[in-house]
């Protein structure tokens, strides 16, 4: 079997992916001045967690956001945290699997589906903010006219007592430096033909 | 006429700036360098050591911050809290069970730190009751009293819990001398009847859990205040004794009358053998050992009713005299084990022994006398020195491992600083007023961290603002890295500490418990969550088990409750985040409040008084909707046929749904 660069670029982009089951995918950081440091939720492909010896995040976070009428985060109603795992899978064997075959639609077929997942995950991670910030009980404690508590998907923002950050964590780098070397792999391929 | 009045006045403005000199230590004048700046912490930092101090009649312990001397926190021990329920509580109450029943009071005096190898290792803290003899102790990860034992057969146990170089055993002995078993006989027949106890409790290393090992039976002298041997001399401990005389009235002058009294030296590891060899003696007696679980949080209370007794004449080489001047209080080992020091506190000066001395002595039987077949050394023998005219009243001795030593004067209201070795004074400063113990961080162990003094004073006179008759005590803080100790810090304090111990912070915090985690919770009348939250009758028995958290209680509706009921509120804190407990209180309860620590089960008792319905809500600032933490009880007459019910947002439960 003849090793060729991008034939390496590809099994390596799916190798990448690898990293996603590793490192948490995005982190989102409370802070306010009774949480000295910061509570920080981190969000895994397929689960969430805290800081060590800080207690259950989730439990923490819905005490808190109760008091806006936010529904309760609930891992186990979450579907994608128990499926994203096999899509990855999917995409790691897939990928081999083109290796394998070498052809040129191979390598762009496995581009192309790679980047449309990536963007459908922060869509679809938008979609759940977007519903944990407006979706709220109209029996809540407090309520503030007009007021949405959507947290950022990328980025910084103050909501209410809270002032949230939200970034993409190792796993997302993984994500993305496997778009990018499996882009490559399909530039150098079409480029040699 | 204008002259006199001019002088009159010139001899008023004199004596009057005179007088204020006279009246008052001016601060300026003692207080040299940036001393502020040297005891200040900013807001947000943390202090170097913990300080925890005994609260004497208080009966709790209080643990501050060196060098701010913040109050961090008091930690009930001996005394009854209604603040948080300690006592009151269902889960606390055996926790001061002793042979008199239940005794919800103590004096605590002396606080022992956990040592591995002669060093503090920040595990326990150990503490007498002085009045009703018991030893507790309290868990260094929780702050929480955790254990008490009480030692049968003695009383006033002062001179107590003092512990060997690796935890081994706690030592405590007597200070009045009673009959042994107690009898109905005349006090007059003291000389023949009475006897003092010196005790050994075994602390498990692993759990901390208290044993009464063996008691030895001693003459009916006052054992006062010991330490044991750290070195060369762990193995031994070394007691004070007063009242030698064996008076027994009017003692301030009857037991002051010899010029010598005795320090009881012991042998432990040879008590040890003849322990294992059968020597010993069991007594049928009674005391109560109470431990409170780590999992249900629930005191349970066993009665004891033996105790191994060794007897000084039947165990030759296990117990030693010797003479000691005058009516000595402590009795301080230095961090080598070489030197024990008797502060002789009705003495003018102080006496320095040598182990190596004693240790000589006892080889070649250098005895003046025997007493119930313990024999006494000869005093010059086993002494490394005298340190002469130091100051009046010497009562404490602690060390900065520099090869100095620190000792309190009383009634010359001082701290003296010298040199173990040369027996010479170095430094003398001034206290405001009369010292009791001292303590130096890690100032009785192999290691001691020099660094800082604090003295406790018995007296604070015009100190601070004044508060009415009675006045907080009032404690010291000096540098003593320097060669002459300079003050610090004046700072009150809660209760009256006697002794008190100081460990870096570094040795306790990052132990430190957040909250009790709710899976390993074990209550009988847990609640994991709302959806476990019920009431059951049984008799006249109701039992809630009911659940806290941010910011309800659940349930918040309880029906059915008639008069004649015994009400039990098992409050279980659902909350797994620090710095979240809960309160919970009913209108009328003639016990207290309970504070539920997140992850933990309380119960408050309550006894309806009247027909009608009763408020009860959250006592701990939770949360910003804490004032709405509330709910109702209807009470019912009795033999009413209001069914059992409750429920929270009108979701309602009854006996039947379960």
């Amino acid at each position: 079997m003849n090793f060729s660069k991008p034939r390496l670029l590809l099994l390596l982009a799916s190798f990448l992916l690898i990293g996603l089951y590793l490192f948490p995918l995005w982190r989102i950081t409370l802070e306010a001045a009774q949480f000295p440091g910061g509570l920080r939720l981190n969000i895994w492909i397929s689960k969430f967690s805290g800081d060590e010896g800080g207690g259950n995040i989730i439990n923490n976070i819905n005490i808190l956001n109760h008091y806006i009428g936010m529904q309760d985060i609930e891992p186990d109603a979450i579907p994608e945290l128990k499926y994203f795992p096999y899509v990855v899978g999917t995409m790691i064997s897939l990928g081999v699997l083109f290796v394998a075959v070498d052809k040129t639609l191979g390598y762009f077929l496995w581009s192309a589906i790679l980047s449309i997942l990536a963007l459908l995950a922060v869509y679809d991670f938008y979609l759940w903010l977007y519903d944990y910030g407006h979706n709220l009980d109209p029996m809540a404690p407090i309520k503030i006219e007009g007021m949405a508590f959507m947290p950022p998907v990328f980025g910084e923002k103050d909501l209410l007592n809270f002032y949230v950050r939200s970034y993409p964590r190792l796993g997302s780098i993984f994500l993305f430096l496997s778009v990018a070397v499996s882009g490559l792999a399909c530039w150098i391929k079409w480029k040699d033909k | 006429m204008k002259n006199l009045f001019i002088a009159i006045l010139a001899v008023m403005l004199i004596s009057s700036v005179v007088y204020m000199g006279c009246s008052r230590k001016d601060a300026s004048s003692i207080v040299q360098g940036n001393a502020a700046s040297e005891a200040y912490v900013p807001p947000g930092e943390y202090d170097e050591f913990y300080a925890f101090m005994s609260g004497g009649f208080s009966g709790q312990i209080t643990a501050y911050g060196l060098p701010s001397g913040r109050l961090l926190k008091e930690i009930p021990v001996f005394s009854v809290c209604p603040e948080n329920g300690y006592g009151f509580s269902e889960e606390t109450k055996a926790m001061f069970q002793t042979s008199y029943g239940d005794v919800p009071w103590d004096d605590s005096h002396h606080i022992e730190l956990s040592q591995t190898d002669g060093e503090f290792d920040g595990r326990w803290l150990f503490v007498n009751a002085n009045n009703t003899p018991r030893i507790a102790r309290v868990d260094l990860s929780t702050f929480e009293t955790v254990e008490i034992l009480e030692i049968p057969d003695v009383a006033g146990l002062h001179c107590a819990p003092f512990i060997t170089e690796n935890s081994e055993y706690l030592v405590s002995g007597t200070r009045f001398s009673v009959p042994i078993p107690q009898e109905d006989v005349s006090i007059s027949t003291y000389k023949e009847n009475f006897k003092g106890l010196i005790n050994y409790v075994s602390v498990d290393e692993e759990s901390g859990e208290m044993e009464l090992s063996f008691q030895i039976e001693m003459p009916g002298f006052n054992y006062d205040l010991a330490r044991n041997g750290k070195g060369k001399s762990h193995g031994w401990s070394f007691l004070t004794t007063y009242n030698s005389e064996q008076a027994y009235s009017l003692l301030e002058v009857n037991a002051s009358q010899r010029d010598k009294d005795l320090l009881a030296i012991v042998n432990w590891k040879k008590a040890e053998e003849y322990l294992a060899q059968g020597k010993a003696n069991t007594r049928q007696t009674s005391y109560y050992h109470n431990l409170m679980d780590h999992s249900s949080h629930i005191a349970e209370s066993t009665e004891m009713t033996t105790s191994q007794i060794l007897t000084p004449a039947d165990c030759p080489g296990m117990v030693y005299f010797i003479p000691v001047p005058k009516s000595p209080h402590g009795c301080d080992v230095d961090p080598t084990g070489e030197y024990i020091v008797g502060n002789g506190k009705l003495s003018a000066d102080m006496s320095i022994y040598s182990f190596d001395k004693l240790m000589a002595a006892i080889e070649q039987e250098d005895f003046a006398d025997e007493i119930a077949g313990i024999p006494v050394i000869n005093y010059e023998s086993g002494l490394h020195g005298i340190l002469t005219k130091p100051g009046l009243g010497p009562l404490h001795t602690e060390f900065d491992g520099k090869g100095n030593a620190y000792t309190t004067f009383f009634i010359s209201s001082e701290v003296v600083k010298w040199d173990v070795e040369e027996l010479e004074v170095l430094d003398r400063q001034s206290t405001f007023y009369s010292p009791g113990h001292l303590v130096i961080p890690g100032g009785e162990t192999r290691k001691p961290f020099g660094k800082y003094l604090v003295a406790m004073n018995k007296i604070t006179k015009d100190r601070y603002l004044p508060t009415g008759p009675e006045l907080a005590h009032s404690a010291q803080l000096f540098d003593i890295s320097g060669e002459k100790m300079r003050l610090l810090l004046d700072f009150p304090t809660k209760g009256e500490p006697h002794y008190a111990q100081a460990i870096p912070a570094d040795l306790v915090q990052p132990n430190a418990l957040k909250f009790y985690p709710i899976e390993d919770n074990t209550h009988p009348y847990v609640a994991k969550g709302e959806g476990q939250a019920k009431v059951e009758r049984n008799g006249n028995e109701v039992h809630v088990s009911m659940t806290a958290i941010r910011s309800h209680l659940a349930p918040d509706n309880i029906e059915g409750i008639k008069l004649g009921d015994e009400v039990y509120f098992h409050v279980t804190n659902l909350e797994q985040d620090w710095d979240v407990p809960h309160g919970f209180a009913i209108q009328g309860a003639n016990n207290a409040e309970i504070l539920i620590m997140p992850g933990q089960t309380r119960t408050l008792k309550w006894q309806p008084r009247r027909v009608g319905v009763f408020a009860f809500y959250c006592t701990d600032f939770c949360s910003a909707l804490h004032q709405e933490m509330s709910g109702y009880v209807r009470v019912s007459p009795s033999g009413s046929d209001v069914p059992l019910m409750w429920g929270l947002n009108d979701e309602n439960h009854s006996e039947e749904s379960l």
